[in-house]
């Protein structure tokens, strides 16, 4: 019985004469939609599947599915004759393109029996059935030399009726293999330092091997030979723990020119090889044929760990892993370069890290560095151990580094070993364009529409700050469900009874300060800005807004950041943290707002103001000349409409003073966001406010406090309704209600984290003069889209701090923040 | 909002008859955006008062999106001017009210309706864009004794100034049909400054219609301009809605400031620099055989036009992170093949960008926040990589040979930083030296000896 071994990512191609029961064949051993065939997309592409004129269309599209599907990942086979040497050709060109292995499966069967089935439903004649045969006899002996890394022959009818499919997996796919890992980096024949590091890590050394009581494994990432004191004693030991199954190895440029070397072949004497030469010379032939098939069978890369982490030499991007071809294992060993070569004569390399954006961890060496950094869920572990550096491993998966210093130069560097070149933290396009979903950890998969994140482009690009500080945007917030009482819009008995409904019992009220959203984000010093935020332009930190602009110009801001670090220097220690970032509110509003005061706000008030009083003149004229009853109701509108004006405009008033510098700036903060502890979402209210009174009490008059009450909702909420009524018959903006717990899910999934309760005058600035003559309509308005977007741009912000928390990469971080600003792009009712 | 007409012709009551509105009654007229009323508060043969009352339902303006043009989602619509101030509602108004003596309609005075007569009309809050001057210069040519006071915007600010509303007074011997449509076309003009490009036909048309007041107008082409824009105004809702939540203006709102020192302000011979610049790009682009072309920061188009007309140029990308400014863009070279448009950001690497020959970025850097610049070139000299890289920036050395610039401001009100020479040197060289090019530096404009050129262009050129 035929076992026909086949890859489980490749192209297969199957290849025989009409009606040699390929497509039976095909149907027996792969999915329907695994096999695409030549007389299926002929019909396609022409409603019939005999016209050969149309043969070149279908294979036009064929390919084209085929590589979409490859792409992707997915095993395809190709059902057409194959039998001409060009159409193979573009079988194997399309697996290299794709980097899957291209795999033959012939049908070599007598020629009566395909003449039998075309009598059947082909009206093949028999001059060309002998042409196919003819062509399939040539064909069958060069197909390993075409390219095709698999050729398997099915001889006879039985052979093709018995034959199975054995899958195969790749040779780097050892996914299966969950550690934990310890990889280890650059050896380079440093076998003494190696010992010590194994010996660091755990694992006890033999001269053949290593193993670890607790069963981690050691990978090594290539460069275990050349230039160092002892290659074969390196290689002894990396063999040895190979074969006992405690250490994996990837193949690394050394080793495969080691290997050409050895077996004679022209290689440049160069780069430490003549040292390893010298060594293995010295060793038993048995050792160094031993040391040759090893080296030779090393696997351009790993994936271990369910695919969470990709080992390989030179490193690998994602479109590359788990993929078999010419150019991943160039990739793998020698990385991507420009074909320029560097003041050092060295190829200069193309940052791949720089643009990877894949799930899975990538572990690699071959660029000898000072410290080990990660970038973008990559990381080089060649510390440089022979040229005097240091050997290092990555314990996996706990990320932490041990390393072990060289004894001492054991190879002059070519190029003076330096820290890695600090990657620019250049975001993509394709990190924020287009529609995307975003994935919370609150909410799951958040989608962003295409033009709602156009919309956040141009805002993102033209005035937000440096993204590497723009770790959070704060969510918007929805009112409460619209209240029916006499003359209101809103009132806390309806945020009472939303909460109440959704399961909170406790609640917190928060005096509403009107000045404008901030975001603070600031560091301990310096020194901590670069190592945590990169940022190392001597800025300590930011304050922007919701939309993620600077408040201040620089040397403000960190004036203002001062203040805060003053006073928030009880905090560090307590919270086990050098940095943080506060959510509060910036007063007074004209700070921020004082050009729409002016150009919006202002001239409303000012323009009714001038323009009332004449039309109730000319409407007491005309009334004088004509009777009162002719305009009386017009004139009746007309006071109150003044009345109105004059309320407006003492409505924003009361927002606005002048600031100079800092003078007059004061911040309300009212939520402790993260710091290096995490993100502080799950704490209650009381938790936040008792670190919060802390920097009103340090430095009051930077800081101002909020006034709050908490209330049981089953037996309390008249307090709340009396509190709001005295906060916004004062002039008050209003409160809001939040749960007690903070981060709240209730019987119907997350609870709003707040909800806005306004007080009657200060709508005025937001409906316009006029809205309490309107208010039956107004009334009409509907919360549900605000609600949703509400909750998920809470998930988002959350999001975006919890990544950074987690050290996840910038592009990581940006992403759910720009999500935040798209869906704010998007159009709700303003008045909300 | 109101407007009043009065006339001392004798008897001066025949302003009725010439308006076709009795003067001893109150009338209501439906009017697109709320209720006009016509009244007249003074009767007698001296002298006679017309008014026109607009009570306009600000529910209503939102609910049937007639608030202002182009104001999309946004805040502005609900707290805004249009119920008190002179706009076109007003202007709408009094087309429906009166417009068969705008014809100069009068079948029971048809002499006095040709006849030019003493008039005086009263628009007590006019938003008048570019201030009481402005009103002056619009009414004055047309026989206008003008009167423009402004009105504070705050008396509890002081500090705030004037609101950009008049209380307009206009005295003159007019035929009323002719004031009539006059204050019909200007009232929109003055309340909208938005500057959208407009088509040379659109204009022509109006001019046609205006009647020969307009076409004798010296301010002609401003008028025409501004009244069509104004009818076919759109803002980008998402921009509006976005700088609101920021407790700003509406991008699109119009500046007083860029008018007066928009990008080439100041000096006369300026469009003339805008073209010697595009002279200048073109010239390096020619001369470095360059055919496939990026124009990052394309704003509407004009360089790709000119670039266009160049068949050297095989292949044109226009990007820009304006949607907006794209859709004009794309207006503009509607019929053309070899450019394509992009959505795309200066800070943000870009794919589609790789592989170019050159890359222009013409005034684009200096709107660009400093601490982003290290971004802006990353994505340029190291991701998208071409050939030739082209930046054109304002010399700040030059500013003071401007005038009407005051000193210590920028060119324009976006502009984040302007360079002197030895400061984009600096940052020129620095940027070459880390991406691995060359550059030079060449000046365009007329080159002063002491200050240099008005724009700097930095021409970088890829090492092999």
């Amino acid at each position: 019985m035929p076992t026909l071994a086949v890859p489980e990512l490749s192209l297969v191609a199957l290849v025989g004469v009409t009606g040699s029961g390929k497509s039976t064949f095909a149907a027996r051993h792969f999915a329907p939609t695994q096999v695409l065939s030549s007389d299926a997309f002929r019909a396609l592409v022409s409603d019939d599947e005999d016209d050969q004129g149309a043969t070149r269309d279908a294979f036009d599209a064929l390919y084209y599915v085929a590589a979409k599907r490859l792409r992707a990942g997915r095993l395809t086979v190709i059902d057409a004759t194959h039998l001409r040497r060009e159409d193979r050709a573009q079988v194997v060109a399309a697996a290299r393109e794709q980097d899957v292995l291209p795999v033959a499966i012939v049908f070599d069967l007598p020629p009566e029996v395909p003449r039998s089935r075309n009598a059947g439903h082909r009206n093949l004649p028999d001059h060309v059935l002998r042409r196919q045969q003819e062509a399939l006899r040539r064909s069958v002996r060069g197909l390993r030399r075409e390219g095709f890394r698999k050729v398997h022959v099915l001889s006879g009818v039985d052979d093709v009726a018995a034959a199975r499919i054995e899958w195969e997996k790749a040779y780097n796919d050892r996914r299966e293999l969950t550690g934990p890992f310890d990889v280890i980096g650059d050896v380079h024949g440093c076998l003494s330092e190696l010992r010590e590091l194994l010996g660091r890590l755990g694992y006890v050394v033999t001269p053949d091997g290593a193993h670890h009581p607790e069963g981690r494994t050691a990978v090594f990432v290539g460069d275990l030979v050349d230039r160092g004191p002892d290659t074969p004693g390196v290689l002894r030991l990396v063999m040895g723990m190979v074969a006992a199954g405690t250490g994996l190895c990837v193949a690394g440029n050394h080793e495969e020119k080691l290997v050409r070397a050895l077996d004679g072949r022209q290689v440049r004497i160069a780069h430490g090889r003549a040292e390893s030469l010298a060594q293995l010379a010295a060793q038993p032939a048995e050792f160094r044929a031993a040391a040759r098939d090893f080296m030779y069978g090393l696997v351009s890369h790993y994936r271990l760990d369910g695919g969470k982490l990709v080992v390989a030499h030179a490193g690998l991007k994602e479109e590359y892993q788990g993929r078999s071809s010419g150019r991943v294992r160039a990739f793998c060993l020698y990385g991507e370069t420009t074909g320029e070569t560097d003041e050092y004569g060295l190829p200069v390399r193309l940052p791949w890290a720089n643009d990877y954006r894949g799930a899975a961890a990538v572990v690699y060496g071959h660029t000898p560095t000072t410290v080990p950094e990660w970038v973008n869920n990559t990381i080089c572990l060649d510390t440089g151990c022979v040229f005097g550096g240091a050997l290092t491993a990555l314990r996996w998966p706990e990320r932490e580094l041990v390393s072990v210093p060289a004894e001492r130069e054991h190879y002059e560097p070519v190029r003076p070993l330096a820290p890695p070149p600090r990657p620019p933290d250049l975001l993509r396009l394709d990190d924020v364009a287009g529609t995307r979903y975003v994935e919370t950890r609150l909410l799951g998969r958040v989608k962003v529409l295409e033009e709602n994140a156009a919309g956040a482009l141009e805002v993102m690009s033209r005035f937000a700050i440096d993204p590497r500080w723009l770790v959070y945007l704060p969510p918007t917030m929805a009112p409460a469900p619209t209240s029916t009482l006499d003359g209101l819009l809103e009132h806390p008995s309806t945020a009472f009874e939303a909460y109440r409904s959704a399961g909170v019992t406790r609640v917190v009220c928060e005096e509403k300060h009107m000045g404008s959203r901030a975001v603070a984000v600031v560091c301990r010093s310096a020194a901590v800005a670069a190592e945590r935020f990169g940022v190392s332009d001597g800025s300590t930190g930011a304050v922007y807004t919701r939309t993620g602009r600077a408040f201040f110009p620089p040397e403000l801001t960190e004036e203002l950041l001062a203040r805060v670090r003053a006073a928030a220097s009880g905090l560090w220690a307590e919270l086990a943290t050098d940095w943080l970032v506060l959510d509060l509110e910036l007063l007074p509003w004209s700070a921020k707002a004082g050009e729409l005061l002016r150009r919006q706000y202002a001239p409303v008030g000012a323009a009714a103001r001038a323009v009332l009083p004449e039309v109730l003149s000319v409407l007491s004229s005309t009334g004088a000349r004509l009777g009162a009853d002719a305009v009386g109701e017009l004139a009746a509108r007309q006071e109150v409409r003044l009345a109105d004006a004059a309320a407006f405009t003492a409505a924003y008033g009361r927002y606005c003073w002048d600031t100079d510098g800092l003078r007059g700036v004061s911040l309300a903060p009212f939520a402790v966001l993260a710091g290096a502890g995490g993100v502080y979402a799950d704490r209650d209210r009381d938790w936040h406010f008792a670190v919060l009174d802390r920097l009103v009490e340090a430095d009051p008059e930077v800081f101002r406090t909020t006034r709050r009450i908490t209330l049981d909702l089953a037996d309390s909420a008249a307090e709340g309704v009396e509190w709001w009524t005295e906060l916004t018959s004062a002039g008050g903006e209003g409160m809001v209600v939040k749960p007690f717990d903070g981060l709240a899910r209730g019987r119907r999934g997350l609870v709003q984290p707040g909800v806005k309760c306004r007080g009657r005058e200060y709508l005025r600035i937001i409906y316009g003069p006029d809205y309490t003559e309107h208010l039956d309509r107004l009334r009409e308005r509907s919360l549900g889209r605000k609600r949703s977007m509400a909750l998920r741009e809470y998930a988002l912000g959350l999001e975006a701090l919890a990544r950074f928390t987690e050290g996840e990469p910038l592009w990581r971080v940006h992403e759910p923040v720009f999500a935040v600003l798209a869906l704010e792009s998007a159009g709700v009712d303003p008045r909300l | 909002m109101l407007l009043t007409v009065s006339t001392t012709h004798r008897p001066a009551g025949d302003l009725g008859f010439l308006l076709h509105k009795h003067p001893d009654r109150v009338q209501r007229f439906e009017v697109a955006a709320g209720v006009a009323h016509v009244m007249y508060p003074e009767v007698g043969d001296e002298r006679c008062t017309a008014a026109l009352v607009l009570e306009v339902d600000p529910v209503d303006l939102v609910r049937s999106a007639r608030g202002p043009a182009g104001e999309g989602f946004s805040l502005g619509q609900y707290v805004n001017d249009r119920p008190y101030a002179a706009s076109s509602l007003l202007a709408v108004a009094l087309g429906r009210v009166f417009g068969t003596a705008m014809k100069g309609r009068c079948d029971a005075r048809p002499e006095l309706a040709a006849t030019a007569i003493p008039l005086e009309v009263h628009v007590p809050v006019l938003p008048c864009r570019g201030g009481p001057e402005f009103a002056a210069r619009l009414f004055g040519p047309l026989g206008w004794a003008v009167a423009a006071n402004p009105i504070p915007l705050d008396p509890a600010f002081p500090a705030w100034g004037d609101s950009r509303y008049v209380d307009l007074r206009l005295a003159g011997t007019l035929r009323l049909a002719d004031a009539l449509a006059q204050l019909y076309v200007l009232l929109p003009v003055l309340d909208d400054a938005k500057h959208y490009w407009v088509s040379g036909d659109e204009i022509d048309k109006l001019v046609r219609a205006g009647g020969d007041w307009l076409a004798a107008h010296p301010e002609r082409q401003l008028i025409t301009t501004r009244y069509l824009a104004h009818q076919r105004g759109y803002a980008a809702a998402a921009e509006a809605r976005l700088a609101e939540l920021d407790d700003r203006p509406d991008p699109d709102e119009p500046d007083e400031r860029v008018g007066r020192t928009g990008h080439d302000a100041g000096d006369e011979r300026l469009p003339s620099l805008a073209e010697q610049r595009r002279a200048a790009i073109l010239g390096e682009l020619r001369a470095a055989g360059a055919a496939r072309v990026v124009d990052l920061g394309c704003g509407e188009g004009t360089l790709l036009r000119a670039l266009l007309a160049d068949s050297a140029f095989t292949e044109l990308v226009g990007v820009d992170v304006s949607v907006s400014a794209l859709r004009r863009a794309a207006a503009r070279l509607a019929e053309a093949q070899r450019v394509r448009l992009l959505h795309g950001s200066v800070t943000y690497a870009d794919d589609r960008l790789a592989g170019f020959d050159a890359v222009v970025l013409s005034e684009v850097v200096e709107h660009v926040d400093p601490p982003r610049l290290p971004a802006l070139a990353a994505a340029v000299f190291g991701a998208a990589r071409p050939a030739t890289v082209l930046v054109t920036t304002p010399n700040a050395e030059y500013n003071v040979r401007w005038d009407t610039l005051p000193a210590g401001e920028y060119r324009h009100p976006d502009h984040r930083f302007e360079w002197t020479r030895a400061g984009f040197a600096a940052w020129s060289e620095q940027v070459a030296a880390a991406h691995g090019y060359a550059v030079r530096h060449v000046p365009v404009g007329p080159v002063d000896t002491e200050v240099g050129a008005p724009t700097q262009l930095a021409v970088f050129t890829r090492g092999s």
